[in-house]
């Protein structure tokens, strides 16, 4: 197929190999590294949130020098801590978990897996990363301008967003460039995906068919195809709520309202209106981070278990019907909202239709680890880790699935839980495992094991000690984005908030090992082989590690096999490359 | 030197696809073993440009209908300030215009496509029908400004009131649409007679698809327009 | 060795995660809804138990399953692989027929919880009460004597005059006897037919003992309705972000006898 599609001529000048970049690889990188700062300032704002809930008055060191109205001497303010929180949701969401499971990996490793020598169109993609990290550079910009930040979530819901300054701090300049951020941030995700839908359409080489391509390539296809449909969505959303900001347009903001004792110019508006377009984007972008850490999870573990999962094909229909049912269920984060009730029960029926997928998925993970022969390591053990995360952040799920239980559980610390445990840690575990697992190929190094393993239990014990106990909040009656604890019924429930601060600091922490494994291993790590895992797919079949600029060395790869061929007499042990053009044998 | 965005010179003949499925070997037959477990798939003639052009239309279809959704929403909460705005005449020569240039820019493609089979030797016939589709463009954008100059001096401002303000979103947002596909013509006008960067059949292809969406998309609009505003 | 220390671990966890939940405390604290004061109630909480078995039955099995076969199938010496009988057709079957059916009960049964709420019109006798919700306080509002409410107009609102709706009791004579309270009064065993609005942004009230939440929506005229059981004082707090004070927006229902409400009701109109 890529006959006619020649690479583009390998870089020479340090700023076209490491910061303009048409190379996939180093692209990806980026996006990796986007996503590390991302992640870290995020993990920082949530310490910062959890030591005001439970030590209100504690100065956090050098939080006064950041922002002298929000924290005077450190302490941080009502406004600022759902400032801090803005952030932390809007980089977690936006900047960690659709860029690293997604654009990170999948841009280096899509084109590498289909056999091709680049993304269709490198130019693009190099756009992609730098409109990223415009947008990036606008949010945390936020943090610097009059207010600070905005304070209205990372849902942003009007009018509370929508009519500027009269409705609070950081809901003037600091909304408005939020605003700004997510509507670039869009531009740079709908071209991102454009890139890897063409590049998996076009671009694989002879003899990779879409059923041969691997689990991990197909899950970063479907969520590209998720994502050109959701941002497309959020990106005219958020142009509506700057124009009600800053051109006195009425999209959002009905008549009548006394904001701050000054009654709005506006009219007509519907709050509601915002909330239905944002959530159309808003479901579909939870699965835009879950569904590649399941093909990331699902192709580490089939390589390490030396056997194919039952079927991996049914994964593969099963994260199709997720995206496609993705789609249906936006209203059930608005059951309460003030539309109409019956509209109500029909998005909590697809809602819970999505288990169904789910749980075939998990029956499917389970039922391959029966029987198989598990490789233990740090990238195994985060599969193993994500699997036990999804499902527990799953089951919350039947919960709040059904409207007449979220009565009682909207906007309750169940919710937080929910999705803290479904979507942020279990991709974040995919994340890792990715990491761990592609490691001596991105850089000819291992990353060490014993350290990895470390990691790997102290997150699992700290995660869990955090977010198991938010649902226990959340069955309390426990109330969400609260900056204090002063209610009645919430002081008894501080002691379980300490609990959880101390847990989050523990496990904060404990990411410094994998901070310093990355790092440490960068340079010192073990010499990797080519293909350190015996692993069956292209990426591993590359001549060198890391690939060559054009990934192959000038050759064009053919592929003879399907994927997973594992467990087989060959030549090679007990597994046969795709590129290999030997017979697969019988199965050991 | 080859990049990915210049294929070999064979490319910019007219390619006869080659399918072949199942079997082995095919066109490969050097690079496999006899009765391997082969299923060598021919090159096909999908080119990541059309597809490309198809997947940012279905983006750019899903944000119209964001907006189209937001517009039957806001109409529907029934308030009282819904109101009605007598469309600028002039919309309907820009839709003329788009037209035009939809059958003009049909015509410069299938110049083209001969230019490159070397039926045709002569580019201005060509260029002649690109510029023609670039000025018809221009027309159309200009006339749009023209429109919103005649709300403006009916009083009818981006804020006045919620049929005026999705009027100006709906224009605006398409127009800037056009002008990329404007932007998207000049490049593959420049590379037409440009020796170092031919023009490929893909990206002439894929510049004209947009352009045709944009004018599909605005009759649909209008529609809209005249329909609900 | 990690595959083992994997194992014992998550099985662990999923204990200690239930624990809890049987428990109904965690670190002393009551991690359970509290008694519930509702006519509508039940049909809630009872939905919530059926839902807590069933997931909690997924979740301990799934665990206790996962560490099991990595204990069993991990770093094993050699060994042939076999496959779990009935191969991927067996899981979807499986989670078709067990979940699909468990997951449409939940949603039809459920829909009787909900529909109990919401689909249910206010009854005709209901005592009409009026809740403002502003950052960051809610303010109540009852028609007086007259049995009507007087005219709402944003721009007279004064707080500094206590006058929370902007009522304008010059012009306007039903609003002359309105009594505006900073708390819910309601009484015992009577249907209130709450109506909603929002004076700014986005707002929601919330009695967890009533199992009732319902945000405001600027713009639009909500309402819920609801049957107190037991006399008492409840905290009523507001569940959608609206601001720096967000925290601290809170009021009581406070539940009285009918006789102690026709008093307090007699004492708000002097």
């Amino acid at each position: 197929m890529s006959d006619h599609v020649a690479v583009h001529a390998a870089p020479t000048s340090f700023i076209r190999k490491y910061v303009f970049s048409l190379d996939h690889k180093i692209i990806g990188l980026q996006y990796y590294g986007l996503a590390l700062v991302a992640v870290v300032t995020g993990m920082v704002l949530s310490w910062i949130m959890r030591v005001h809930l439970v030590w209100p008055n504690a100065p956090i060191p050098g939080l006064g020098f950041l922002s002298k109205t929000g924290a005077p001497g450190g302490v941080v303010t009502p406004e600022y801590y759902l400032q801090l929180m803005t952030m932390h949701g809007t980089l977690m969401v936006f900047f960690v978990l659709t860029n690293a499971p997604f654009a990170a990996f999948g841009n280096y490793f899509l084109p590498i897996q289909i056999g091709a020598e680049d993304m269709a169109f490198p130019r693009f993609n190099m756009m992609s990363f730098w409109t990223t990290f415009v947008a990036f550079c606008v949010l945390i910009a936020a943090f610097f301008v009059g207010d600070g930040p905005p304070l209205s979530g990372w849902t942003g819901y009007a009018p509370l967003s929508a009519v500027g300054g009269d409705a609070g701090p950081g809901q003037a300049v600091g909304q408005s460039l939020w605003g700004i951020s997510i509507f670039i941030f869009c531009i740079a995700s709908l071209l991102g995906s454009l890139n890897f839908i063409a590049t998996t359409l076009d671009l694989r080489t002879k003899g990779m068919t879409l059923s041969r391509m691997p689990i991990v390539t197909w899950a970063w296809f479907i969520t590209s195809c998720i994502s050109l449909l959701a941002f497309a969505v959020l990106m005219p959303a958020c142009l509506l709520l700057v124009l009600d900001r800053i051109a006195g347009t009425s999209f959002f903001i009905p008549a009548g309202l006394n904001v701050g004792d000054h009654i709005q110019p506006h009219q007509g508006g519907s709050p509601l209106l915002w909330q239905h377009l944002f959530w159309f984007f808003g479901h579909p972008e939870v699965y835009i981070a879950i569904l590649p850490a399941i093909g990331i999870v699902s192709h580490i573990l089939i390589c390490n278990m030396r056997r194919n999962m039952l079927s991996h094909k049914v994964l593969i229909y099963c994260m199709m019907a997720i995206g496609f049912l993705s789609y249906m269920v936006w209203g059930h984060h608005m059951f309460l909202s003030g539309m109409n009730p019956f509209s109500a029960l029909v998005f909590s029926f697809p809602t819970l239709m999505i288990t169904i997928p789910a749980t075939i998925m998990t029956l499917i993970w389970l039922g391959s680890l029966y029987g198989s022969n598990l490789r233990i390591n740090s990238a195994s053990l985060f599969c193993l880790g994500f699997i036990s995360m999804f499902v527990s952040g799953g089951v919350s799920g039947f919960f709040l699935a059904q409207p007449s239980i979220d009565i009682y559980l909207h906007a309750t610390y169940f919710v937080v839980g929910h999705f803290h445990m479904v979507m942020g840690v279990a991709a974040i575990m995919g994340v890792f495992a990715g990491t761990y697992f592609w490691f001596p190929k991105m850089t000819g190094r291992m990353m060490n094991e014993t350290l990895g393993r470390w990691h790997f239990f102290l997150t699992l014990i700290g995660t869990y000690a955090i977010f198991m106990p938010f649902h226990y909040l959340g069955l309390a009656g426990n109330v969400r984005r609260y900056s204090a604890f002063q209610d009645d019924f919430l002081v008894p429930l501080i002691p379980v908030h300490k609990f959880i601060t101390y847990a989050a600091l523990f496990t904060g922490a404990a990411q410094l090992i994998f901070i310093f494994n990355l790092i440490y291993s960068r340079f010192k790590g073990a010499p990797a082989t080519a293909n350190p895992w015996e692993c069956t797919s292209l990426e591993w079949s590359t001549p060198s590690s890391p690939p060559p600029f054009d990934n192959f060395g000038g050759q064009h790869p053919v592929v003879y096999h399907d994927p997973y061929q594992y467990g087989v007499k060959s030549s090679t042990g007990d597994y046969v490359m795709q590129t290999s053009p030997e017979r697969v044998g019988e199965t050991l | 030197m080859t990049t990915i965005l210049q294929p070999p010179q064979a490319e910019l003949d007219h390619e006869p696809p080659q399918r072949q499925t199942g079997g082995p070997g095919g066109n490969f037959r050097n690079l496999a073993p006899a009765g391997g477990d082969l299923r060598a798939i021919a090159d096909r003639s999908g080119e990541p440009t059309r597809t490309g052009i198809w997947v940012g239309l279905a983006a750019i279809a899903m944000t119209f209908a964001a907006l189209t959704s937001a517009l039957y929403v806001r109409e529907g909460s029934g308030y009282a300030d819904w109101t009605h705005i007598e469309l600028p005449q002039i919309l309907w020569f820009n839709t003329l215009a788009l037209i035009l240039g939809s059958i003009t820019l049909e015509r410069a493609r299938h110049r083209v496509a001969a230019f490159m089979r070397n039926e045709e030797h002569d580019r201005s016939v060509p260029m002649f029908w690109l510029n023609a589709t670039m000025a018809l463009g221009l027309v159309f954008v200009v006339g749009q400004y023209l429109a919103w100059l005649r709300l403006r001096s009916e009083g009818l401002y981006l804020p006045t009131n919620p049929n005026s303000s999705f009027f100006y979103v709906l224009t605006g947002v398409h127009v800037i649409h056009v002008l990329g596909g404007l932007g998207g013509l000049s490049r593959a006008m420049f590379k037409f007679r440009s020796a170092t960067h031919p023009l490929r059949r893909s990206t002439m292809d894929a510049t004209s698809y947009y352009w045709h969406f944009m004018g599909v998309l605005w009759v649909y609009l209008m529609f809209i327009l005249w329909l609900k505003l | 060795m990690g595959g083992k220390i994997f194992a014992v671990l998550v099985v662990i966890i999923a204990i200690a995660s239930a624990v809890p939940i049987i428990n109904h405390t965690f670190l002393g604290a009551s991690v359970t809804p509290p008694e519930d004061i509702s006519t509508h109630g039940k049909a809630i909480d009872d939905q919530m138990s059926v839902t807590m078995a069933e997931a909690g039955v997924s979740f301990l099995a799934a665990q206790l399953i996962l560490g099991l076969f990595v204990w069993q199938f991990a770093n094993r010496k050699g060994g042939a692989t076999k496959k779990f009988p009935g191969g991927a057709a067996a899981m979807v079957i499986v989670a078709f027929l067990f979940v699909g059916a468990e997951v449409l009960a939940l949603g039809l049964v459920g829909s009787k919880a909900w529909a109990m709420v919401y689909f249910k019109p206010a009854a005709a006798d209901a005592l009409q009460v009026q809740a403002q919700a502003g950052q960051f306080a809610f303010y109540f509002r009852y028609p007086g004597p007259d049995g009507k409410f007087g005219q709402i107009h944003p721009d007279k609102i004064d707080e500094g005059n206590s006058n929370f709706f902007g009522l304008d009791p010059e012009n306007d004579i039903p609003a002359r006897d309105d009594i505006t309270s900073g708390e819910l009064v309601v009484p015992v065993g009577k249907e209130v037919h709450l109506m909603m609005h929002a004076k700014d942004v986005g707002h929601s009230f919330y009695v967890r003992e009533l199992r009732i939440q319902q945000d405001f929506v600027p713009g639009l005229d909500l309402s819920v309705h609801f049957t107190a059981t037991k006399v008492g004082k409840y905290e009523i707090v507001c569940t959608q972000l609206c601001g720096l004070g967000h925290y601290n927006m809170k009021s009581y229902l406070t539940v009285m006898s009918q006789e102690d409400y026709d008093k307090w009701l007699k004492s708000q109109s002097s």
